[in-house]
């Protein structure tokens, strides 16, 4: 079960990769039968207006906490093996990845479920917020789009 | 002490990162808010968070805590 914030743009194909290498647990090896990965993008537009860039902020040190406390829930709900959070903040721009949510488990029921579970509570009540910058200023964005 | 901090759009609107108390003058979050927002109403979609845990108005604080206001977030 791990958690990250970043400041550099990341891959999450290459961090899915890395990740089923070098930390998934081998005691379990020939139980991983389903990941299921969420991962979220930088768009170009947003309420119908274009958007060049963006700034996300945190309250640095609850997003840790608040990220642990949703990926251990999600441990006692469903039977999942592992799961990984990565969030980026800072200044990013369209196309750039924002974040990536996965788990693994031995069935794609709960795979699905808790990936699910994971990315709504975080886009509910995970302390990020975005500053969009747009053709006429900037603005923040007052609430995410409906799942 | 009690550490105020605010975030994102609230931050701005507030025109500064925070504000410190002595415990004396506040003993819940409700009363932190009406020490520390210059008569500006409580939005009723404010969040707010005691030592980075989500509480509300009634929660109590004591010295040494951190009490964070902030608006809906938007992560993900």
């Amino acid at each position: 079960m791990n958690i990250e914030i970043r400041e550099n743009q990341f891959s999450p194909w290459e961090e899915i990769q890395r990740y089923e290498k070098e930390v998934l647990d081998p005691v379990h090896a020939g139980q991983y039968g389903a990941a299921t990965v969420f991962s979220g993008t930088m768009r170009e537009f947003n309420e119908g207006d274009g958007v060049s860039g963006m700034f996300l902020e945190h309250y640095s040190g609850m997003t840790d906490s608040y990220l642990e406390k949703i990926s251990q829930e999600a441990a006692e709900r469903w039977e999942v093996l592992d799961t990984l959070i990565i969030h980026r903040v800072g200044v990013m721009m369209p196309n750039d990845p924002i974040v990536l949510v996965a788990a693994w488990s031995a069935h794609r029921g709960v795979a699905f479920e808790a990936a699910r579970f994971l990315i709504e509570e975080l886009k509910s009540r995970a302390p990020f917020w975005k500053k969009e910058q747009l053709e006429e200023g900037e603005r923040w964005v007052e609430h995410n789009t409906p799942a | 002490m009690i550490e105020v901090r605010f975030f994102a759009s609230l931050r701005e609107e507030m025109g500064r990162e925070g504000a410190q108390l002595e415990p004396s003058e506040a003993s819940t979050i409700g009363e932190v808010w009406e020490r520390v927002a210059d008569g500006k109403k409580r939005p009723a979609n404010l969040l707010m968070a005691r030592n980075m845990d989500y509480s509300d108005a009634d929660t109590p604080v004591v010295d040494g805590d951190e009490v964070a206001f902030f608006p809906p977030v938007t992560g993900g």
